[in-house]
């Protein structure tokens, strides 16, 4: 295993005490894999990857759990080595590449940077390295490129920078944090394929976090849903697809809109919304919102299990479906 | 070309919008003179008839925005006329439009920054209503509880501040102030947008039945492509200030005639993985600017097909009901 998250509960303080945002999750990344982290807003996802990145602020700090990474306990790393290691052998690239650039560098100073940083290569060499990295990444005039500054380029550009510069280092896991969100569809195209290519190039592991199903069905191998802090079911991306086994990760199949085949009048949606942090409910964490909820449910919170081989879920009623009633009960108004 | 988009209704069309152009200058220097224009919207012509859904889709630059706060006046149109309900509004007054503002809403992408933060969700119901006169004084209060009911809201929310809530619950009250005022015709610019998945689904059924119930028209403002073909009769596609191609969704899904919405449409990522890598026409390049857009057809520069005709003519929007700006449209499949 490339990475390996373990148990791993992260907490932020807050004026209204400790939030636990990150609650128990286990992911393992490897060696060349492509790992879809996927959820709505607040689910942890991120949370997730910046405790990798330890990036959590001087709020965050990772409570309980490991993070190892190549056989290292990320957790027990001092600050001058994590430095060494992000951007090295693990890199980021983040939804807004405006904010992660630099903007009153050009884009050639902070390649040159991060390079200086992390390679043996020295003086024009760096240079002309940085010019390949761009032309690989699909830049135009790349000479040009690297004497502009940030907000000459178009938010499509700037991603491709921010790939190149995660890159550069050959780093063996890449961390995606919805790289394509703030992009057109027609740039998201080009940036997705550009990722694909890279993968095979380098062999990089990816972990890619989105919360588009259908960036998910695009890229990656093994997939994680993650609500409310926790991940609710793992299993590879055909098998998510065709036999989701979580409630939620059904809802959420059936309430995206679909392109290609008609939804018909009323789009499936799942009532009400996700708990606040500050007040999750007792019992299994989904089930006000859930159909197929009973007393249970509401008293009782799931184990994350293996129900077949290589499929795991959070759920009662996919653990023992025997003993389940399968009926929907009737949909509140919402 | 007014023509060239009739649709099957015979009814008056509820909104025409006819060449309507939208600029934004271009100040340099001391005395600050204009020396070019960012042309947002440039010749567009459309109709919209009682009761439908027309989907305006583009993406970011292309004007539809724009377009949709020219309609209701919030930009001053630069040429082009719009008729509404039956009357040019183009060069309407402040105090003209005060009578016409009510039966035209607009639906935000982001409601957190349409509310005001320190009014009461009741206050902020009852103010619209009052300036305009809607109910007397005295239903004010019952005609509260039924818009709270007719989104979705527990009447007991009344007393809540905008930030108790979630994006899903106070987008349900935008879209209550925006009925509030029996509007005819509401402009919703990307309401879903902002929105998880699981909450836009919520949205866009309500926006369905609010249709339904109380005969709207929608003008749908959205960057995806999943959410308008779920609720729009017609779609515009939007490129660069045109439009480049228009038609009933069936026709636009089915059958896209403009290089453009085919590769718009190959673009989306399918939640089917067994399809990856099946596609696709992945487009080169960037959206050039709007403050110069390239000669002839303003696609060619990205236009997998374009041809030497393409960079000379810029071709008009033809085709009758199913009408593409192109000079190579794509054959039916």
């Amino acid at each position: 295993m490339l990475l390996e998250i373990k148990d791993l509960k992260t907490v932020f303080k807050t004026e209204k005490g400790e939030v636990t945002s990150v609650d128990g999750v286990s992911i393992q990344v490897g060696k060349g894999e492509t790992i879809g982290i996927v959820g709505e807003s607040g689910c942890g996802k991120s949370v997730t990857s910046l405790s990798v990145m330890r990036l959590l602020g001087k709020n965050g700090r990772i409570k309980e759990g490991e993070v190892r990474f190549m056989g290292k306990d990320l957790a027990k790393l001092s600050e001058s080595e994590l430095r060494q290691m992000r951007g090295g052998e693990m890199a980021m690239i983040f939804q807004e590449p405006m904010t992660s650039l630099n903007p009153v560098f050009t884009v050639g100073n902070q390649l040159v940077e991060a390079i200086r940083l992390h390679s043996d290569l020295k003086g024009k060499a760096m240079e002309e390295y940085a010019i390949e990295m761009l032309k690989k990444v699909g830049i135009p005039r790349p000479d040009a490129i690297m004497k502009s500054f940030p907000h000459a380029l178009s938010g499509g550009m700037r991603q491709r920078v921010m790939i190149a510069m995660a890159l550069s280092c050959k780093p063996k896991l890449l961390i995606a944090d919805e790289p394509t969100t703030a992009l057109d569809v027609t740039i998201q195209a080009q940036i997705l394929n550009l990722m694909k290519g890279l993968r095979e190039e380098i062999g990089a592991s990816i972990m890619l976090i989105t919360h588009d199903l259908g960036v998910i069905a695009e890229m990656a191998d093994k997939v994680v849903v993650m609500y409310a802090g926790q991940v609710v079911e793992e299993t590879d991306v055909y098998t998510l697809f065709e036999n989701p086994l979580h409630p939620y990760t059904q809802g959420l199949m059936k309430s995206i809109p679909h392109l290609h085949n008609d939804t018909g009048d009323t789009l499936e949606s799942i009532p009400g919304a996700v708990p606040p942090l500050t007040n999750m409910p007792a019992g299994c964490r989904f089930h006000d919102r859930c159909a197929f909820a009973s007393e249970k449910c509401q008293l009782d919170a799931p184990v994350f299990k293996p129900v077949t081989e290589g499929h795991s879920v959070r759920c009662w009623k996919a653990q023992e479906p025997e003993v389940w009633q399968l009926e929907p009960r009737e949909e509140e108004a919402v | 070309m007014t023509e060239a988009i009739t649709t099957t209704t015979a009814a008056e069309p509820l909104l025409r919008v006819q060449g309507l152009k939208t600029y934004y200058p271009i100040r340099r220097g001391l005395l600050s003179r204009t020396v070019g224009n960012v042309k947002a919207v440039d010749d567009i012509t459309l109709e919209l008839y009682p009761g439908e859904t027309l989907g305006l889709v583009g993406e970011s630059g292309c004007g539809k925005s724009t377009i949709g706060r020219s309609i209701i006046r919030l930009e001053n149109p630069t040429d082009g006329s719009i008729w509404f309900d039956g009357e040019d509004i183009t060069k309407h007054s402040i105090s003209d439009l005060r009578s016409v503002r009510p039966k035209m809403q607009m639906i935000f992408q982001d409601p957190f920054s349409s509310l005001n933060p320190r009014m009461r969700v009741g206050e902020l119901l009852a103010e619209p209503m009052r300036v305009h006169g809607i109910v007397p004084d005295g239903e004010l209060e019952k005609r509260i509880d039924w818009l709270l009911d007719m989104v979705g809201i527990p009447r007991s929310y009344k007393q809540r501040f905008p930030h108790e809530f979630s994006g899903g619950q106070r987008q349900r009250i935008g879209i209550a102030r925006a009925i509030s005022l029996n509007p005819k015709l509401i402009v919703c610019d990307e309401p879903v947008s902002a929105l998880d998945v699981s909450i836009q689904a919520q949205i866009l059924n309500l926006l369905k039945d609010l249709q339904k119930e109380l005969g709207l028209t929608y003008l749908f403002i959205a960057h995806g492509l999943g959410a308008v073909k779920y609720i729009s009769n017609r779609i515009a596609v939007m490129y660069l200030g045109k439009v480049v191609e228009i038609g009933t969704k069936e026709e636009i899904f089915a059958n896209p005639r403009h290089p453009y919405t085919q590769a718009l449409l190959n673009a989306y990522p399918v939640p089917e993985p067994r399809k990856r890598g099946q596609q696709r026409i992945v487009l080169q390049g960037d959206v050039p600017s709007p403050a110069n857009p390239p000669s002839g057809c303003r696609f060619h520069t990205r236009c997998p097909f374009a041809q030497a005709i393409c960079k000379e003519i810029e071709p008009q929007l033809e085709g009758g009901e199913h009408a593409s700006a192109c000079h190579y449209p794509l054959a039916a499949t």
